[in-house]
């Protein structure tokens, strides 16, 4: 199947995307021009504003994106997770460029033009309409332009706090270590942000008074009109239980998995999948913003918890549940019925000539290894620093740290030696890989379970009973299945969930592919 | 209505403490051309912005028709006060028409009223309507735009003229048409006008009488006749360039 038959084939979540995509950059650009127009015109009236607004603007744009949707998730009001939040984010970005341009716009209007203006008895609110607005406009929307065209780029990252977009398939193109996939998302989103210049552009000469006299203002009803259109075309729908997931496979099967069963007891359900990771999910349950995901007691456990390791399983899940329900009004649902530690993989190729089994027969060639591990693998209190200790793990560098699902194409193509990937995962197999035996035990249990909000389950009463049906359904040959058909065959997920539940799928081929 | 157009009265204006004008007393009567004479730096066009309040004394008052500008709605008091600048200050995304017309506009004049005086005041500083008003500004020569200048001054038929060397950027041949077509024009109208310069010839030319600036101060003031016969140094040095 060429690129362009599986362009086509998912053309209509291309188009939602993209209509998604646009609705955020111009709800967050139209916002930035109410807020940083007057600002930019107040630069100009009130010089002592100008070193700490601008000083404060050019701050904001230096907080990396994912960062600032980070910190943007537990605030109140313009917090949370979703389009609010990512406009919210969005218009910081897009503020720096259009104070800046109005205010130089402004600043650079010939000083005798505006001696004789007011002179001639200007009110300052004439002087602003009649000349340094028109005489400063295409400046002005040259900053919009900037503005509009860098929020194109930025707003793919919203996908990682459940905005939607054409983030989405980046995201989890990445996670699935498909390109295909991140190209869907990545060709309109170049493609938009070519279209908006060109339309911009336009706009900019129509405004310009050297560039002809009159149909300024039929470019900017026009391009107002547009952008109602989109609004009213992208704003959200509300609805009832918001099925979360974190953005790498087996988390985005696992929500579609909750979505799809809930459906089919006849519950409204809103996807939020492929958000940026446990903290974002777990933020986003706090918050409301997320009525249930699926999240595995270790992580639970260790990352939010911040508790040291525990091996016992039962005690885990004990411990976990109490903890959830007591601080939080979340419970744990009845676990799927498969773990999923951490794997520490290499290739087969390397396992067979070094006679590798376990991680203690790993730590003895370590010192001439790269290892490339995940942001949460680096950070956790389960994972590299506490592993390194247990087995005297030394690497010939300091380990790279990349996205997760880059870390599994790192490893097959040589250029790290070592990666911590999930037990579960069907590029296992696909990669020819090896999972290294956890022999001194290190890795706590990681048993699969959904959480959900107390207050769904009494909006919702049916949904405990979906969330107890599900307990021991997923075996671990089952998960790894699963995965392998999105992950290895490039399966639709909705597909490969809905073939489960119908009982239709046919996991036989690739189990024969791991021995 | 009293004689005076205008007024300073012990008037200082400083920056920083460090005095740049005054202390200035002179009175201006009506319908008389004034010129301020003198130097760069001389306070001669720092003078002229206190008039129309584009500065504010830091001592003393200005008076307009009897009344302080402190007191005036500032916008009010510039409506009535024409103003010209060497460098015209056209707006530049404005046709000449509008550029002219923009007064009587800012004043709520009906749209036909407006026009009538377009056409009106480019036939007085002599550009044919037909082919000058819906022309930009960087369409025109220097000697055009400042007859332009001069009509969108005029437009709302102000009783006070303020011109700061507004033929100070022409060349010698299209300023002498300028001045003199400007002479003839302000004694029809019977303007009050307050002229600055730095040039002798056109202060001999246009003034009914002349004050000679110098260090922020007037050293002389009085007729044209007087200006020639006086002995004071500062005049005596000014004469010596023509």
């Amino acid at each position: 199947m060429t690129f362009w038959v599986f362009f086509a084939n998912n053309g209509a979540d291309v188009w939602r995307h993209t209509l998604e995509h646009l609705g955020l950059v111009v709800a967050s650009t139209l916002a930035a021009i109410t807020v940083g127009l007057p600002l930019g015109v107040a630069l100009t009236r009130q010089p002592v504003l100008r070193a700490p607004i601008l000083g404060l603007a050019n701050v904001f744009q230096t907080i990396p994106s994912l960062a600032l949707f980070g910190l943007l998730i537990p605030l109140p009001f313009i917090g949370g997770i979703g389009a609010r939040t990512a406009i919210v984010a969005l218009v910081v970005y897009a503020l720096l460029p259009i104070i800046r341009n109005t205010y130089a716009g402004i600043q650079a209007v010939d000083p005798a033009v505006r001696d004789a203006a007011i002179g001639m008895g200007m009110t300052d609110g004439e002087l602003l309409r009649l000349v340094e607005f028109p005489l400063a406009a295409p400046v002005i929307l040259a900053g919009i332009r900037i503005a509009t065209v860098v929020g194109v780029g930025i707003a793919t990252i919203a996908a990682a706090i459940g905005a939607g977009g054409l983030g989405e398939f980046i995201f989890r193109g990445v996670s699935m270590v498909d390109h295909r996939v991140i190209l869907l998302g990545a060709i309109p989103a170049a493609f938009l942000a070519l279209v908006l210049d060109a339309l911009l552009h336009l706009v900019e000469r129509a405004v310009d008074w050297r560039a002809r006299r009159h149909n300024g203002m039929t470019a900017c009803r026009f391009l107002a009109i547009v952008s109602l259109i989109v609004l009213i075309a992208c704003s959200p729908r509300r609805q009832a239980i918001v099925i979360g997931s974190k953005n790498f496979t087996e988390s985005v099967i696992l929500g579609e998995l909750l979505a799809q069963k809930l459906e089919r007891a006849g519950l409204p359900v809103e996807r939020k999948l492929n958000l940026g990771g446990t903290f974002v999910c777990h933020q986003a349950m706090i918050a409301g913003q997320l009525d249930a995901y699926v999240e595995y007691t270790g992580t639970a456990y260790s990352a939010v918890l911040q508790r040291p390791a525990l091996s016992d399983i039962a005690r885990v899940r004990e411990i976990v549940d109490r903890t959830y329900r007591a601080r939080w009004q979340l419970r744990w649902g009845p676990p799927l019925g498969f773990e999923n530690t951490f794997a520490m993989l290499v290739r087969r190729a390397d396992a067979e000539r070094l006679h590798l089994r376990t991680l203690s027969d790993a730590a003895r060639h370590a010192g001439t290894w790269r290892a490339g591990f995940g942001y949460e693998f680096m950070e956790r209190a389960d994972g590299f620093p506490g592993l390194a200790a247990r087995y005297g793990l030394k690497f010939r560098t300091k380990p790279s740290v990349m996205d997760l699902g880059l870390t599994y194409r790192a490893l097959a193509e040589g250029k790290v030696d070592i990666i911590a990937g999930n037990a579960t995962d069907g590029q296992i197999p696909a990669l020819n890989l090896f999972q290294l035996a956890d022999d001194r035990g290190y890795f706590p249990p990681y048993e699969a379970a959904p959480v959900v909000r107390q207050s769904a389950l009494r909006r919702y009463p049916a949904l405990g009973v979906v969330l107890d049906s599900l307990g021991g359904t997923i075996t671990p040959e089952t998960m790894r299945g699963l995965n392998y058909q999105v992950d290895v065959l490039h399966r639709d997920v909705k597909n490969v969930v809905a073939e489960f539940l119908d009982g239709t799928s046919r996991p036989g081929t690739r189990q024969d592919e791991r021995q | 209505m009293p004689d005076l157009a205008i007024e300073f009265c012990g008037t200082r204006f400083a920056v920083n403490g460090r005095t740049i004008v005054g202390p200035l007393d002179l009175t201006i009567r009506r319908s008389e051309t004034l010129v301020f004479l003198g130097r760069s730096g001389s306070g001669k066009t720092t003078s002229l912005r206190l008039i129309n309040r584009l500065l504010v004394p830091t001592s003393g008052t200005v008076q307009v028709d009897g009344r302080s500008t402190l007191d005036w709605d500032p916008v009010r008091l510039r409506r009535r006060i024409g103003y010209m600048i060497q460098d015209v200050g056209l707006l530049p995304h404005f046709t000449v028409a509008r550029n002219v017309g923009l007064v009587p506009r800012l004043e709520r004049w009906p749209g036909d009223r407006v026009g009538a005086r377009v056409t009106e005041l480019l036939e007085l500083v002599g550009l044919a309507p037909a082919d000058f008003a819906h022309r930009l500004p960087h369409e025109l020569s220097g000697g055009q735009r400042q007859r332009v200048g001069v009509a969108r001054a005029l437009a709302a038929d102000p009783p006070i003229l303020l011109c700061d060397e507004p033929f100070g950027a022409l060349d010698t041949a299209t300023r002498a048409d300028l001045q003199r077509e400007f002479a003839a024009l302000i004694a029809r109208l019977g303007k009050t006008v307050v002229f600055v310069t730095h040039d002798v010839r056109e202060a001999l030319m246009l003034a009914s009488r002349i004050a000679v600036f110098h260090d922020g101060r007037i050293a002389f003031l009085g007729s044209v006749e007087e200006f020639a016969s006086t002995d004071r140094p500062p005049v005596v040095a000014l004469r010596g360039l023509t």
